[in-house]
């Protein structure tokens, strides 16, 4: 009743393609952009900001880039964490050795560096699929690891291979309090996610998931799977990269190799797979799942008076999230983007569903 | 060339332990095309609940050998409740869900062992001889220092695959297991009943996780850090292949001796600590030229 | 992109109201000095992080129980569990630093990974760091690091130490000439802290240091222990938590290296380490942060008042194990600090900055110490502004294959060695992070 595009007609090509075409969800986004921006920095206390929206927007971006790789492309990698770390060392080594270079150009020209990374390790995705691939990708996260703690220049030779980043700042704005941290993220995880919408959309998009459903087929119909496999990679690890540079800069502040370890690739890949493979929205669901739902469940039986000791809460956190992860699989196992979708065609027909 | 014997050795008996996790591996994926992912905690479980309930059996006869059943008896019920509320439910979804759902497994286990069990550190202490053994004294100076107790892993890792090679070839359920790994469809239309079959498996799988877990428990004392040896598990994978248990031995020597050989020479050259890498490193090279693993079957793909 | 948000700000609200009721709860009884604790329950450390939790946990309890309060102002404390991660460390850190009727009175992470990170956030939020015995090196310097507190010792600390130790074994720190030592670490910034100091004595005494890394969890140090096995050091130093430190042991029983010529950190020193190798870690030596396991007069206080009661964090039987005592005299000197911050500001609840006036004046003597009922197990201490540590004594312990006894004598860190050392250091972070020093000569 509420959710129906009756009524809005389509004049022109441009207007049936747009990306949200229905009026609903054009309002639906614009609505909560609004409240992204506005409401939420206003209400919001400083922890939540600093120690569940930002963590839980960068990893979105993470989980984002993740997504265009796996999800649309179809080609497994566990190596995020380690793209990620390419990322945050490049941003750091840039305003280290470039004093004059601001971190959010920095960020950028890290993305930049990752994707070459991320290239020069797709490479073997021409030859193997799959799971073989995925652990193969591992091979990545543990070398780019052991670089970074055994190459004493990416950490300016400090001893003990902890580094600290220095301050994000824009002409005269300084990223300093949690409000403007948090700004600051959204708005770069707006404007990629727009940037991965279109992507997605057009030809690349369309390339990479040919080569998804099947490679043999694709290359057939004249997609090159080099350039296919490989643009996927390049892209995906330019998301990672900015992601992982925000991660360092902007949410841990000071940080060592281990803040990128191998637990990190697997907790975006989980972020992709229970959010949706192949959604932008999924993207975001899972990276809410898996980073906010185990802080929800640790805080959860204080919240409801409950003395429980700590060791048990946290054990109980384990198997309930656990268990939550199997049962929306079950329920769906294509994951929450899934669900979503499920629930928007079951809207559209609402209350008259015949 | 005495040393150089040493670290080769050292490396097939890291490499025994590494096989011997791989093994849970392969034996899920080829029956069920499952990348089970739990396997890691699977080991930790079933070692924690050998330990502590060898510690409540103190006072019977036989600690041990009440314990092992009785762990035995509870992967078996293990592998029945994953089934039934895991696998059955998901049953012809894309693999890569059922990889995440043994993610969701893996998490419950780790939680349930700790809750009921503890998250201590157990000794586990099933007997097995620690001093070295000095071998070859007259032909090389100062003999070949082999660690008794990495003998007796890879002897009970031997002892362990030689048993199931036996199960899978000469038993009527190890014939439909290999019926069922080669086509599923093919196996239920002769009336191999699939759910049953899956039970075995995971069963089967729990029990190398059991003797995995002994053999790196008795080594490391059982704790937390017991799950996280599946990781040295993966590059064993890609090597030997998904869906071969000779690949899963021999990759694992071939991961060993690469691994140990890589460190102790090449390690000192450039800071120390490449075999993490070094090992995912040679893996990959042998994918370049066979990208289906060492021992995997090669597919081919129609349009 | 839409729903995102949607769940975000349920999960605004949820969060929301739980901080609303847990701070009424606060505000209704004033009187209360909050102590969060980050502690690590469960997960690949825990072994390690039990025992020091309950250490803690059971000294808070215990100076309620016994004496109702510090000065009649209650201790208030909650956990938070970290897992031994730096990003639900730094989430615990936010959780908790609010709460109370003044907010958090000081943090101990127990991981350096989670110090590092905190030492950021500590400078705006004005809360001190406690990081007795672990953390940042230069972090003695008060000056610069202004709410680091790295108690009792640092890792440059305990390895000038070590080598004095084995100095007076071969009959002085210049027959140390020529010999060869081990340094087997943990691969992130914790193993690698002690380096610097270690290279720096190499190069004045001329013993030959040789470096191996062992990367994390620790599982598997075959090749590490082979290289030792090959180059047959005179000392290993072991530099490892948790699990590396039984699995280091069980290699070099492995490879027939005498484990009366290794010596663990102070972190390399409790029973988890040594129990899981059984008898063959018979002759292991460690350092002690001055104590080691066994009772005092304040463990029969703990197991009158606290476990007496039913009001036990851990087993009675742990009381007095290693970590155990770490955890309580961690607690203990934070307990003293307020109550020295008491005489200066009143005996009401603190706000972070005031305890740390409270830390920064903390002089224990060996009266007080008694008085407390951990006679023989610490050294006097003294902090000051320029002097973050107070103390830096320590002893090393041998592990007889049922206890831990001593073998060493008292041994204090050489200052002339570390102490330019840390200068250095410490310029060089102010230098980094554009930081105007404090004046420690005008007294905060």
């Amino acid at each position: 009743m509420l959710y129906r595009e009756a009524g809005q007609f389509k004049t022109t090509y441009g207007a049936d393609q747009a990306v949200f075409p229905i009026r609903q969800d054009q309002l639906f986004i614009a609505l909560w952009l609004a409240v992204g921006l506005v409401l939420v920095p206003l209400v919001s206390s400083e922890y939540l900001l600093r120690a569940i929206l930002i963590p839980f927007l960068i990893l979105a971006l993470a989980a984002l880039g993740l997504n265009l790789l796996v999800g649309y492309c179809g080609q497994l990698s566990l190596g995020t964490g380690g793209f990620m770390a390419v990322g945050a060392y490049a941003a750091y080594n840039l305003c280290v050795r470039i004093p004059a270079l601001n971190p959010l150009v920095a960020f950028l020209l890290a993305g930049g560096v990752s994707t070459l990374v991320g290239i020069a390790f797709g490479i073997p995705s021409l030859r193997i699929k799959g799971y073989y691939l995925a652990v193969a990708t591992l091979a990545a996260q543990f070398f780019l690891d052991w670089v970074f703690s055994r190459v004493a220049w990416f950490s300016n030779n400090t001893p003990s291979g902890s580094i600290t980043a220095p301050p994000v700042t824009l002409f005269e704005l300084t990223f300093d309090t949690p409000v403007k941290k948090y700004l600051l993220c959204l708005s770069i995880l707006v404007l990629f996610a727009a940037v991965a919408k279109n992507l997605v959309r057009g030809r690349i998009g369309r390339a990479w998931m040919a080569t998804r459903d099947m490679d043999v087929a694709a290359e057939i119909i004249g997609i090159r799977p080099m350039y296919a496999k490989l643009s996927a990679f390049a892209v995906s690890s330019f998301f990672i990269g900015v992601a992982g540079g925000l991660w360092a800069f902007v949410h841990l502040g000071s940080w060592e190799p281990l803040a990128f370890d191998v637990n990190r690739s697997f907790s975006i890949l989980f972020m992709v797979i229970i959010g949706g493979l192949g959604s932008i929205l999924g993207s975001f669901l899972g990276a809410a799942f898996i980073t906010v739902l185990p802080l929800v469940l640790n805080q959860l039986p204080q919240w409801l008076g409950i003395s429980i000791s700590t060791a048990m809460i946290s054990h109980l956190e384990a198997m309930i999230f656990g268990c939550l992860i199997v049962f929306f699989l079950i329920v769906e196992p294509l994951g929450l983007a899934r669900l979503w979708r499920i629930g928007k065609e079951k809207l559209r027909l609402w209350p008259f569903p015949y | 060339m005495g040393f150089f014997l040493e670290v080769v050795l050292g490396g097939l008996m890291a490499g025994v332990l590494y096989s011997l996790v791989a093994l849970g591996f392969v034996l899920i994926f080829k029956a069920s095309g499952v990348f089970n992912f739990a396997q890691g905690a699977m080991v930790l479980f079933a070692a924690l609940t050998l330990v502590r309930l060898m510690e409540i059996l103190k006072q019977t006869f036989s600690p041990f050998l009440i314990a092992l059943l009785l762990t035995i008896a509870v992967m078996i019920a293990l592998a029945w409740v994953i089934e039934r509320l895991v696998l059955r439910p998901l049953v012809n979804q894309p693999g890569i869900s059922l990889f995440m759902a043994t993610l969701g497994i893996s998490y419950i286990l780790d939680g349930f062992g700790q809750a009921v069990w503890g998250s201590d550190v157990y000794a586990l202490d099933v007997g097995v001889p620690k001093r070295p053994i000095v071998l070859f004294e007259s032909m090389v100076p100062g003999g070949v220092l082999v660690p008794s107790e990495d003998l007796a892993a890879a002897l009970i890792a031997g002892l362990l695959m030689l048993g199931l090679g036996v199960f899978f070839q000469r038993t009527r359920i190890g014939r439909a297991l290999r019926a069922v790994a080669d086509d599923h469809q093919a196996a239920q239309s002769v009336g191999i009943p699939l759910n049953y079959i899956w039970v075995i498996v995971w069963s089967v799988a729990g029990l190398v996780a059991l003797v995995a877990g002994i053999v790196w428990g008795s080594k490391l004392g059982v704790q937390f850090s017991l799950g996280l040896v599946a990781l040295k598990a993966l590059p064993v994978l890609i090597l030997g292949g998904f869906e071969s248990i000779v690949g899963a031995v021999v990759g694992g020597l071939i991961i060993g001796v690469g691994e140990k050989v890589s460190e102790v020479y090449l390690g000192p050259a450039v800071g120390g600590g490449i075999e993490n890498w070094f090992a995912y490193v040679l893996a990959l090279l042998f994918l370049l030229v066979r990208p289906e693993g060492l021992f995997g079957e090669r597919h081919i793909d129609r349009v | 992109m839409p729903k995102f948000l949607n769940a975000a700000t349920l999960l605004a609200a949820a969060v929301a109201a739980g901080v609303l009721t847990n701070t009424d709860a606060a505000l209704a009884q004033a009187n209360e000095q909050f102590v969060p604790m980050l502690v690590y329950r469960s997960g690949p450390y825990a072994p390690n992080g039990i025992p020091f939790a309950n250490g803690y946990a059971d000294y808070l309890t215990l100076v309620n129980e016994r004496d109702g309060g510090i000065n009649g102002v209650k201790i208030v404390s909650e956990e938070c569990e970290t897992g031994y991660a730096t990003d639900r460390g730094v989430e615990c850190y936010e959780r908790l630093k609010g709460k109370g009727p003044t907010g958090a009175a000081a943090f101990s992470p127990l991981s350096t990974g989670i110090t590092y990170a905190l030492t950021e956030k500590v400078f705006t939020d004005k809360i001190p760091l406690i990081t007795m015995g672990y953390g940042r090196s230069e972090s003695v310097d008060g000056s610069v690091f202004q709410w680091n507190f790295p108690l009792l010792g640092t890792y440059w600390d305990a390895a000038d130490v070590l080598i004095q130790h084995v100095g007076q074994i071969n009959g002085g720190l210049d027959k140390l000439k020529g010999k060869k030592i081990a340094l087997v670490y943990h691969d992130s910034p914790y193993g690698k802290e002690p380096i610097p100091l270690l290279q720096e004595r190499a190069k004045r005494l001329g013993f030959e240091l040789m470096l191996i890394p062992v990367t994390h969890p620790g599982v598997e140090q075959k090749a590490a222990w082979l290289q030792v096995r090959q180059s047959r050091p005179d000392y290993v130093f072991l530099w490892g938590w948790g699990v590396m430190n039984s699995t280091a042991i069980k290699e070099a029983v492995a490879v027939n290296y005498p484990r009366d010529h290794m010596y663990g950190v102070w972190w390399a020193g409790a029973e988890p380490d040594v129990l899981p190798a059984g008898v063959d870690a018979k002759g292991y030596n460690a350092l002690a942060l001055q104590h080691s396991a066994g009772q005092s007069a304040v463990h029969a206080d703990v197991l009158k008042y606290v476990y007496g009661k039913g009001k036990g964090a851990g087993q009675k039987e742990d009381v007095g194990h290693v970590l155990y005592n770490r955890g309580l005299i961690n607690a203990m000197l934070l307990v003293e600090s307020i109550r020295t911050a008491q005489g200066k500001f009143g005996k009401k609840p603190l706000t972070g900055e005031q305890v740390r006036w409270g830390i920064e004046n903390l002089s224990l003597d060996q009266k007080r110490i008694s008085q407390l009922g951990l006679a023989g197990m610490l050294q006097p201490l003294k902090v000051s502004c320029s002097d973050h540590e107070g103390a830096r004594h320590a002893r090393i312990h041998q592990w007889d294959g049922t206890k831990w006894v001593f073998v060493s004598d008292w041994i204090e860190a050489d200052e002339t060695v570390i102490r330019p050392m840390v200068d250095e250091a410490a310029a060089k972070y102010a230098k980094d992070k554009n930081l105007t020093r404090r004046d420690c000569k005008v007294g905060a």
